[in-house]
């Protein structure tokens, strides 16, 4: 069953290629609303599609901010058992929750870590399209690699900039999520600039302006840059809606569309 | 609160009480997670259990009173109450002076019964309204005073802790102050936290952390900015895998806004303390029991392990109160009523439905 958020970003379709292919998703969140579950969604989505494409969909996941039991446990709840896909070869993890803590010594280390980070995506990336696979690759989170870039911004942007070459190159899409709120205060955030411009759909999640409520968690903005209108002009178009976080699912609904 | 009631769906699993980990002081909780308590029952409550293991909590001060130390106070009392293993890191001289000021529990069992009964007959005059509460905390507390252990101690904020839970080896201190980076720092967490590794299934013991007033001023680490982020995440990756909590206080108003922000969003659990001003007369109006009141805390998120449903609390900021002087006690924030005929109407629609559990406070 379609629901808003997969209109929104045109999963919908009933082609059997995955609609994201070649697209930069970036999921923009602040703390008072979580995004985590919209990159969820999407992994969902990506690795249990219709059951006619499944077969060749893999996944790389390069988590800052969770160990794979997180991931395990809440991706089963939504229907999707992520050890097995691991062991079919369609899903890879790559850990860099457990970096070692940088010494003064070693000040070069942040950048250097990132470009061993893409020497090893390249090639699971270049592994897995010889075998004819769909690939998307998910970034979690965008802040803690800046961390474990030791702040340097233009080696996470360098990153990025080459994780989108890959969309070209090898037709896979990539998922980030970021933290919007970190840069709300700075004066040129060049980072979050640059992201919202290479970006394809841009998804944000932000609280009610009427504050927390138990039926709904917050609202989300979908900005979907390449889609087309009713007359088929290409333009982009803005989404709007509410959304509950379940353990199994997400409910989405217009605002007061709730039954 | 509510808390719990909104967590478990329909079809959560009904764990027994019989089934939680025979280690003093933990209990589980949903999503295979175990809990630590905080020190302060109500906190407990608040948060759906008490912190979980493995997760981060961190909690901003007010700049103008120290209310974040009542926090840790207990968080560190508790701890040493179980005989739990703890590291205090703080910028004093000399931290281990500041186990000198911890509160100690309330340990006679036969003052505590008495307690309750006061405070349920206070409930019944005062607002009776409260009553869906106390219905709530009853069979949790008659069922944790069996155990020998309780999960929760009530503290005495007047007397200090007795000397045999500090003169244990499992107490640890340190100061932030002496090193010029976070390295020596780092190194004791991780030695401190390798003791606690968790291996599938069996837990032998928890840990706790506790690290007061991170980057204030006078550490040597105040600007480096990258260096103190970087700290915090590898102790966050640490902590993910080791059955341990690490409670952090950090000055929001010292630092800058987007490194706050940084730090807010590595929380797993996000607090933070106000003071309340001495003379307020608008809010004084606004509040009942503002007399009573030392400060106000906020609730800012409650930890997401193991789960992506966020965890919704009906209200986010409570009121800090001292009972008898002695106990740290939290309530939600209660409008005061504007005149009389206000009151009884909203009693009238709120609670009458709510009241149905049934017990002696029943209309």
């Amino acid at each position: 069953m379609d629901n808003l958020l997969d209109r929104a970003l045109g999963l919908d379709g009933r082609g059997d290629r995955w609609p994201l292919l070649g697209k930069v998703v970036l999921v923009e969140d602040c703390v008072e609303t979580g995004g985590a579950f919209v990159v969820h969604h999407i992994i969902k989505r990506f690795l249990s599609p219709q059951p006619a494409a499944a077969s060749n969909h893999s996944l790389i996941l390069v988590a800052f901010s969770q160990p794979l039991s997180h991931y395990d446990r809440v991706l089963r709840k939504l229907g999707c058992n992520l050890v097995a896909q691991r062991d079919n070869d369609r899903f890879l993890f790559f850990d860099m929750l457990n970096l070692r803590f940088p010494d003064r010594d070693d000040v070069k280390t942040g950048s250097s870590v990132l470009v061993s980070l893409f020497e090893k995506i390249y090639n699971a990336v270049r592994a897995l399209s010889a075998e004819k696979n769909c690939i998307t690759i998910v970034i979690d989170d965008i802040a803690l690699m800046e961390v474990v870039a030791n702040g340097s911004s233009d080696s996470v942007l360098d990153f990025l900039h080459y994780c989108r070459t890959l969309t070209s190159e090898f037709d896979c899409s990539v998922v980030a999520l970021n933290h919007g709120d970190i840069y709300s205060t700075t004066e040129k955030p060049m980072l979050m600039l640059n992201l919202e411009y290479l970006s394809s759909i841009l998804v944000r999640a932000e609280p009610l302006a009427t504050g927390s409520a138990v039926d709904v968690h917050g609202q989300l903005m979908v900005f979907n840059k390449g889609e087309h209108d009713r007359q088929g002009t290409p333009g982009s178009k803005v989404h709007n809606f509410h959304f509950r976080v379940k353990e199994n699912s997400v409910d989405f609904f217009y605002p007061g569309g709730r039954g | 609160m509510a808390t719990p009631r909104t967590r478990a769906s329909s079809f959560s699993r009904n764990v027994p009480s019989t089934a939680a980990p025979q280690v003093p002081g933990v209990k589980s909780g949903p999503n295979g997670t175990l809990f630590l308590s905080s020190g302060i029952s109500d906190l407990d409550k608040i948060l759906g259990g008490g912190f979980p293991l493995g997760s981060l909590v961190v909690v901003m001060e007010d700049p103008e009173a120290p209310h974040h130390m009542l926090l840790l106070r207990n968080f560190m009392s508790q701890g040493l109450v179980l005989n739990q293993p703890l590291l205090y890191a703080s910028p004093a001289k000399d931290p281990r002076g500041f186990l000198g000021t911890l509160p100690s529990p309330v340990s006679s069992k036969d003052d505590k019964p008495l307690d309750r009964d006061s405070e349920q007959e206070k409930g019944l005059r005062i607002a009776w309204q409260y009553k869906k509460y106390f219905g709530e905390n009853q069979p949790n507390s008659n069922s944790q005073r069996d155990n020998k252990f309780e999960f929760c101690n009530e503290f005495d904020l007047r007397k200090p802790l007795q000397r045999q839970f500090l003169s244990g080896q499992r107490v640890e201190c340190m100061s932030t102050q002496d090193s010029s980076d976070l390295a020596a720092l780092h190194d004791r967490c991780a030695t401190f936290l390798k003791q606690f590794f968790r291996t599938d299934g069996n837990i032998s013991g928890a840990g706790r952390i506790a690290i007061q007033s991170f980057c204030a001023p006078q550490c040597t680490y105040f600007d480096k900015e990258w260096h103190v982020l970087s700290f915090i995440r590898s102790l966050r990756s640490m902590i993910r895998s080791s059955n341990a909590v690490v409670i952090l206080s950090f000055p929001p108003s010292l630092l800058s806004p987007s490194f706050s922000k940084r730090l807010q969003h590595m929380a797993d659990t996000l607090l933070s303390v106000r003071a309340i001003p001495d003379e307020d007369k608008d809010l004084a109006k606004l509040l009942t029991g503002y007399q009573d009141m030392i400060g106000l805390l906020s609730v800012h998120k409650v930890a997401r392990i193991n789960t992506q449903v966020p965890i919704i609390l009906e209200a986010a900021t409570f009121s800090i109160k001292l009972q008898k002087r002695k106990f740290l006690v939290l309530e939600c924030l209660n409008q005061a009523p504007v005149d009389g005929s206000s009151g009884t109407s909203y009693a009238t629609s709120g609670s009458c439905s709510v009241s149905s559990k049934g017990g002696s406070l029943d209309f």
